[in-house]
C-alpha cells in the first residue's frame, strides 16, 4: 500500500489514532461543499445527504455483523458512546445501584465509574492476572439483580489483550443484566458478528480505523431498553439528538467497508510484521519482555517493557529517529503512577515505567519494521548507560541496595 | 508531546557530565524506581576550599529529569558548597528556559540531590520533607498535598480561600472541581459541610478598566519604580513588548546574563502582578536590546 504524499517518519502509534485513508477523505469532501444539506430537510438538498448516511449506516452494520442498520447510532466519539451506554443502563434501571467493569478499562469508562462511585453507585472492578486476563469465576459471583450494567473492553488499548466478551455477555444475559463493550480498539482489527452474540451495546471510534476524529458509533441491539444522553431533535430516531456530522459519517462508512475488506490482511500480514518487530527487538535487547496475553491479542499491537529505563525518555529518542510510539510511563501522562494497566498486571516498577507500545496498521511496511528493530537496541543501551540501576553489562546487583536514597 | 524548550531537548539528547565518578567524595541519591525517577549526584569537592571541582550524574527518568540533572551539574561546577546550596529548583528550571508545570518536580529532585550530596560530604543526615501529590492546578503547578495541608492548617472553606492561600485555581479555573473535592474532604474532618457557590474570580470582579495604551503605560510606570534598584547594581531594564499576559523585557548592563537574572525577573513579575491585579508573565526578550540596536546607528 502506498504511503502517498504523507509525512516522513515511521508511525507505530495506530492505537492512539490512525491516518485518514485517502479514499475516505475523497468520499467526505463533497459533503463540505455541494452536499451541504441537512438530512432532516424535506428538499432534495437534504435528501441526498440522508441517503448517504443510510449507506454509511449499512457499511458500519456490515463490519459489526449487526442484524439491523437501525442498531447503529452515530455519536461524536468513543467516549460519548461509552457514557451514553452506562448512563442509559443506570437510568433505565434506577433500582439497580451496581456496575461491573475491569481495572484495565480506558479512562472513558474508568473515570466515569469513579465519578459514579462518588454519586453512590457500587462499582466492581474486575482484577486481571499477570498476563492481563480476567477470572470469570470472580465475574460470575458478581452477577446479581443489583447490577445495572456490565461494561468490559473487547481489546485492551495498551497490550492488545482480548477479553472473552462474547462469553461474558452470555453470562450477563443469563442473569438478566445489560452488557456493554468498549470495542474501540477491536473494531476493524478482528472479525465481529454481533447478531450472534448477547452483546447489548458496543462503542466504536472512527479515528482508530482510518476515519476522521470526532465520529463514533454506539451499537444498540434491538429491544434493549435505552435512555438517550442527548435529547432534542429526532436525529438517530431520537436516540442521539443533534444534527448529523454528515461528512464524518460518510467517511466512517467507507472506512468500515475498507476495514472489512482488509480484515484478512490485518490478521495475516500486519500480524506477521508485528511478530517480526517484537521478536527482533526481544532478540537484541536484554532484560526486556512483551506484556499482556501474547497468545490472545490484537494482531497489530506489541507492548514491550524495557527494564531500568523510563518510557518518556525512550519515546523522545525514538522521535529523534522519526519513530512514533507511545508509553505507559507516568511521565508521559503527568501523573506519578505508571500505567494503571501495567500496575493491574503486577508488572514490577523496574519495568512498568519503561513500557513502550508499538501499534501497527495496514500501512506499516517491512522496511519500517526493520529500521525500528535496528534503532531500538541502540536507544535502550544509551539510556541504560545513564541509569543508576544499570551496571557495565546488566542491572546492578540488588538495585534496591545499590541505589539507596537516604530518606527511603 | 510535552512542550519542552530547546534547551531541555538539547540537554536531554546530549547530557553533560553523565556517568559514574569513581573518586567522588560526595554522593547524593534521591528518588526511587517506584516513583519513576531517581537521580544520583556525584561530586568531587576540594577539602581545602569546599569548591566543587567536578560533578557527574546518573539518572533514571524522563527527558526533563535527565535534562535537569545535566543542567544541575553545569550550574554547580566551580561553586563552593555554600553557594551551591543556594541554587533553587527554579534556578535549574530557568537554566533550561523553563519546564512544564507537571515537570517541575524534576528540578526539585535536582535540588534535593544536591542537598543530599552536601549532607553526605559533611556527614550530616538529610531528610526529604516534601511529599508530592496529584497535580491539581496546572496553571501554577500546585499539587493536592499542598492544597490539602493548607486547607487543614488554615481552616479554609471556599475555593476563593484556596486561591488566596495557594494560588491554586486562580488561573484557568478548570481545577475547581478538584479543589471542591479537597475542601469537602478536609472540611468533613472538622465536622463542617462544604457549601458550594460560584467563584467570582478576581479578574472578573475587577474588570480591567485600562485600555491597551493605559495598561502599557502602567507597566512602564511600575518598571520605572523598580529601575533605581537595578541601576544601583549597574543594570537596567527596558520594556520591549506586551502581548496579552506576556510582558517582554530586556535586561541591560550588569543585569544581562547575571546569574541572578531569573530571580530578578521573578521579583519584577510578582511586583507587576500585584500592581496590575492580574496574572502576567515576564519573559526576557530574544529579539535583542532596542537600545543597543539604536546605539549602533
Amino acid at each position: 500500500m502506498s504511503k502517498g504524499k504523507h509525512m516522513d517518519g515511521i508511525y507505530l502509534d495506530n492505537n492512539a489514532t490512525t491516518r485518514v485513508d485517502d479514499a475516505v477523505v475523497a468520499e467526505m469532501l463533497p459533503f463540505f461543499t455541494e452536499q451541504f444539506g441537512n438530512p432532516s430537510s424535506m428538499h432534495s438538498f437534504g435528501n441526498k445527504v440522508g441517503l448517504a448516511i443510510k449507506k454509511a449506516r449499512m457499511q458500519v452494520q456490515a463490519l459489526l455483523g449487526a442484524a439491523h442498520e437501525s442498531e447503529i447510532i452515530f455519536t461524536s466519539c468513543g467516549t460519548e458512546s461509552d457514557s451514553t451506554a452506562i448512563w442509559s443502563a443506570l437510568r433505565a434501571n434506577p433500582e439497580r445501584k451496581e456496575i461491573i467493569t475491569t481495572t484495565v478499562e480506558h479512562p472513558a469508562i474508568l473515570a466515569l465509574c469513579s465519578h459514579l462511585e462518588k454519586e453512590g453507585y457500587k462499582v466492581h472492578f474486575l482484577k486481571v492476572d499477570e498476563k492481563g486476563r480476567l477470572d470469570l469465576n470472580e465475574y460470575r459471583k458478581l452477577l446479581t439483580d443489583q447490577v445495572a450494567i456490565v461494561s468490559v473492553m473487547w481489546a485492551n488499548n495498551e497490550t492488545g489483550t482480548l477479553f472473552p466478551v462474547e462469553e461474558m455477555a452470555e453470562m450477563a444475559h443469563a442473569a438478566g443484566i445489560t452488557f456493554h463493550t468498549d470495542a474501540v480498539q477491536a473494531v476493524g482489527k478482528i472479525p465481529m458478528d454481533l447478531k450472534n452474540t448477547r452483546i447489548d451495546m458496543l462503542s466504536l471510534s472512527g479515528h482508530k480505523l482510518h476515519a476522521p476524529k470526532g465520529i463514533g458509533v454506539l451499537y444498540l441491539k434491538r429491544g434493549v431498553r435505552f435512555r438517550p444522553l442527548l435529547r432534542g431533535g429526532h436525529q438517530e430516531r431520537g436516540r442521539r439528538a443533534g444534527t448529523e456530522n454528515a461528512a464524518s459519517i460518510v467517511g466512517l462508512g467507507l472506512a468500515c467497508e475498507q476495514a472489512l475488506r482488509h480484515m484478512h490482511f490485518e490478521n495475516t500480514e500486519v500480524k506477521r510484521l508485528r511478530d517480526k518487530l517484537e521478536a527482533g527487538i526481544l532478540a537484541k535487547v536484554p532484560r526486556a519482555f512483551a506484556t499482556g496475553d501474547v497468545t490472545n491479542r490484537l494482531p497489530n499491537t506489541s507492548n514491550i517493557a524495557f527494564e531500568f529505563i523510563e518510557g518518556e525518555a525512550i519515546l523522545l529518542l525514538l522521535n529523534k529517529f522519526g519513530i512514533a510510539a507511545s508509553s505507559g510511563s507516568a511521565c508521559t501522562s503527568g501523573s506519578l503512577e505508571p500505567s494503571h494497566v501495567m500496575r493491574a498486571m503486577g508488572i514490577p516498577y523496574t519495568a512498568a515505567h519503561g513500557t513502550i507500545r508499538f501499534s501497527l496498521s495496514r500501512y506499516t511496511t517491512e522496511s519500517e519494521v526493520d529500521r525500528v528493530i535496528q534503532v531500538v537496541p541502540e536507544i535502550v543501551a544509551q539510556l541504560r548507560k545513564l541509569s543508576p540501576y544499570w551496571g557495565e553489562n546488566g542491572p546492578v546487583e540488588e538495585p534496591d541496595k545499590a541505589f539507596a536514597p537516604v530518606y527511603a | 508531546m510535552w512542550d519542552y524548550s530547546d534547551k531541555v531537548k538539547e540537554h536531554f539528547f546530549s547530557p553533560r557530565n553523565s556517568g559514574v565518578m569513581e573518586d567522588a567524595n560526595a554522593v547524593g541519591d534521591v528518588g526511587s524506581i517506584n516513583c519513576g525517577d531517581a537521580l544520583r549526584l556525584m561530586l568531587k569537592v576540594d577539602p581545602e576550599t569546599e569548591t566543587i571541582l567536578d560533578a557527574r550524574f546518573q539518572t533514571f527518568g524522563c527527558g526533563s529529569a535527565i535534562a535537569s540533572s545535566s543542567a544541575l551539574t553545569e550550574i554547580i561546577k566551580g561553586m563552593t558548597l555554600d553557594d551551591a546550596l543556594k541554587v533553587s529548583n527554579q534556578d535549574i528550571a530557568d537554566y533550561l528556559d523553563g519546564l512544564p508545570p507537571e515537570k517541575m518536580h524534576c528540578s526539585v529532585m535536582g535540588r534535593e540531590a544536591l542537598q543530599a550530596a552536601v549532607a553526605n560530604y559533611r556527614g550530616e543526615a538529610w531528610k526529604d520533607d516534601h511529599e508530592e501529590g496529584e497535580l491539581i492546578c496546572k496553571c501554577f503547578a500546585i499539587d493536592a498535598v499542598l492544597i490539602e495541608e493548607t486547607v487543614r492548617a488554615n481552616k479554609l472553606s471556599s475555593v476563593e480561600d484556596v486561591i488566596n492561600y495557594t494560588k491554586a485555581g486562580g488561573g484557568c479555573s478548570s481545577c475547581h472541581e478538584g479543589i471542591e473535592e479537597i475542601l469537602t474532604k478536609v472540611m468533613a474532618e472538622r465536622g463542617e459541610v462544604f457549601s458550594p457557590h460560584a467563584v467570582v474570580l478576581k479578574e472578573e470582579a475587577k474588570p480591567s478598566k485600562m485600555n491597551n495604551l493605559q495598561r502599557i503605560k502602567r507597566i512602564e510606570t511600575i518598571l520605572d519604580a523598580i529601575r533605581p534598584q537595578l541601576q544601583r547594581d549597574h543594570g537596567d531594564i527596558e520594556l520591549v513588548d506586551v502581548d496579552g499576559k506576556t510582558i517582554y523585557v530586556n535586561m541591560i548592563g550588569a543585569c544581562a546574563g547575571c546569574q541572578m537574572e531569573a530571580m530578578t525577573l521573578q521579583g519584577i513579575q510578582q511586583r507587576l502582578m500585584e500592581d496590575l491585579g492580574e496574572f502576567v508573565k515576564v519573559v526576557p526578550s530574544r529579539t535583542g536590546s532596542l537600545t543597543r540596536a539604536v546605539s549602533h546607528v
